[in-house]
């Protein structure tokens, strides 16, 4: 048989496509379940086309079908490295719905474990960020010091992870006898550990060699893209929802706001390594500052009564019968309420129909507008480098994906 | 910039990094356990396998007012009820599917007569997905089996609840 060579034009035959790389969704450093479309020229990135909805769990939807105490446990698997932050937004609305405050020891509680939670968040995203850039010891330092503040978890709540502790009106169970003794040891103990994992990273020429100039944000782009959390503060935006609109007595705590200069991997690495001190100093402050009193609203239309008191009075027995079958009716209207969650703005929109359900609660999550900064940050970039821009992003897909 | 100079040069912040790995190598105490023989803490609160408990007479405490039902967020709950021969209230079928379960403790707290706890164990891990459908036997035995930890939690645990 004759073959007939194809007359190609040879413009046509040199002119190369970009090479299109899969990235992830199983790739150790894509921090969970991130599929990334490489279009490669050679070593060098020039788009990167972030695919999501791989852990879509169809949270916000299951939230309309659950009362609002059951509700709760669904906050803690959004962004799973610190589940008590979300918690804490989704109580802050429910509150402002039902028009209540939380006592103050409870307040202060929230706060106490909030900052633990963001000292978890930044120690388990420094340290695994220093392994996508090389440096396997941080990682197994730090999952020492991560595996404390854990047990802390473990103790008031029962559980490590899915904490279902922060309650709309306050918190669910008081602190056991001694264990703030016990935070507060850990508390003067971590800035030694914390000034160890810097001597390791912060002057360390491999290290700054992968981070410094890479994936720069400037402010203007950091506000353009939504960018919220360490991620603006490393471009030099003061921003941090504690101080600018307080919640929950934040404003009678004293600590300050770190900010980067350049905006790039390593601004942003300085600053999480900042807050983790500024975090441990609010710690040492509400522990030292906790008032008594009740630890959830004295009203059993919306936080169930005590045990003894369940087991002695009837209406006791009713509210709480009511409680945990029917749940309690939230007035309808509508409510953004945001925290600072350790990654940046975590938001929650809790529209309230009159019934016992949510009628819709979106969340707003800081990861997500993180992510679709990727394109741009990694441009012209090479390859490894797109791994210290994830790194740096802090993404959790429990909160992307929802 | 001589002081910069001579510290890149002499690697200063690798032999740091080093010193500092070598002295917890030798001069910090060990932190790892070995699992299955050292366990890590748990405190009173802590809410693993799921049990039903008995009075001290023996009967079984549960009184199937169908509240942990109820509450339960991933409905992995199911109860059937009817009386029995004496008149007393009392379930026919308490099933939990434990792959459902999400462990936030709503059912324990829910419990009026602190029938249904969630244990101190988490060690039951099973081969099969069907050994993790638990029904009501199945629960009492692990009851009977862990009521002395779970009795000494709640008494801990109880002015707090």
């Amino acid at each position: 048989m004759n073959i007939q060579p194809a007359n190609i034009d040879i413009a046509e035959e040199t002119r190369i496509r970009p090479y299109t790389m899969n990235f992830g969704p199983q790739h150790p450093a894509a921090h969970g379940v991130l599929r990334l479309v490489l279009e490669m020229d050679g070593e060098v990135v020039e788009r990167a086309d972030p695919h999501i909805g791989l852990l879509h769990r169809g949270t916000e939807k299951l939230i309309e079908h659950k009362t609002y105490l059951q509700a709760v446990p669904y906050f803690d698997r959004l962004d799973y490295v610190a589940p008590m932050n979300q918690e804490h937004a989704f109580a802050l609305a429910t509150e402002k719905l039902l028009g209540i405050t939380a006592p103050k020891r409870a307040q202060y509680i929230r706060v106490l474990y909030a900052e633990l939670g963001r000292v978890l968040n930044h120690i388990l995203n420094i340290t695994t960020f220093a392994l996508d850039v090389g440096a396997l010891t941080p990682a197994l330092w730090g999952f020492e010091e991560r595996e404390k503040g854990m047990e802390f978890y473990e103790r008031v709540c029962g559980a490590r992870l899915h904490a279902n502790y922060f309650r709309p009106g306050g918190v669910a169970q008081d602190l056991p006898a001694g264990l703030a003794d016990d935070i507060m040891e850990w508390c003067v103990s971590l800035p030694a550990f914390l000034d160890d994992l810097g001597c390791l990273l912060t002057e360390n020429r491999i290290f700054k060699q992968r981070t410094v100039d890479i994936g720069t944000v400037t402010a203007v782009e950091a506000m353009d893209w939504g960018f919220s959390g360490p991620m603006l503060r490393g471009s030099g935006i003061a921003w941090d929802l504690r101080k600018n609109q307080p919640y929950d007595s934040y404003d009678e705590f004293d600590f300050d706001i770190p900010i980067g200069k350049t905006g790039d991997c390593y601004a942003r690495y300085l600053v999480r390594m900042a807050e983790m001190f500024e975090s441990l100093k609010i710690m040492k402050q509400a522990i030292e500052t906790m008032p008594d009193g009740d630890i959830k609203v004295n009203d059993y239309k919306i936080s169930p009564p005590p045990r003894a008191e369940m087991k002695s009075s009837m209406e006791a027995l009713i509210h709480h019968f009511k409680l945990f079958s029917e749940g309690y009716h939230v007035p309808a209207g509508e409510t953004y309420t945001a925290v600072e969650a350790p990654k940046g703005e975590f938001g929650v929109y809790l529209v309230s129909d009159g019934s016992n359900k949510p009628y819709r609660c979106r969340i707003r999550a800081p990861g997500f507008a993180h992510l679709q900064a990727l394109d741009f940050m990694s441009k012209g970039h090479q390859l490894a480098d797109t791994v210290s821009i994830i790194g740096s992003l802090d993404i959790v897909f429990g909160e992307i994906d929802r | 910039m001589f002081d910069q100079l001579a510290r890149s040069f002499l690697l200063t912040e690798i032999v740091k990094g080093f010193s500092l790995t070598l002295k917890y190598m030798f001069f910090m105490p060990r932190v790892t356990i070995n699992y299955p023989h050292e366990k890590g803490p748990i405190s009173p609160r802590f809410r693993g396998e799921h049990a039903l408990r008995r009075y001290p007479n023996g009967e079984e405490r549960c009184i199937a007012c169908k509240l942990c039902e109820a509450i339960c967020p991933a409905l992995a709950i199911t109860i059937e009820a009817e009386p029995r021969e004496d008149g007393s209230r009392r379930t026919t079928r308490y099933d939990i599917d434990m792959t459902k379960c999400i462990y936030c403790g709503l059912c324990q707290e829910a419990c009026p007569v602190d029938a249904i706890v969630e244990g101190p164990n988490f060690e039951f891990a099973t081969e099969t997905r069907e050994e993790l459908y638990y029904n009501k036997d199945k629960l009492l035995a692990n009851g009977d089996r862990w009521e002395a930890q779970i009795a000494s939690n709640l008494a801990v645990d109880a002015p707090y609840r």
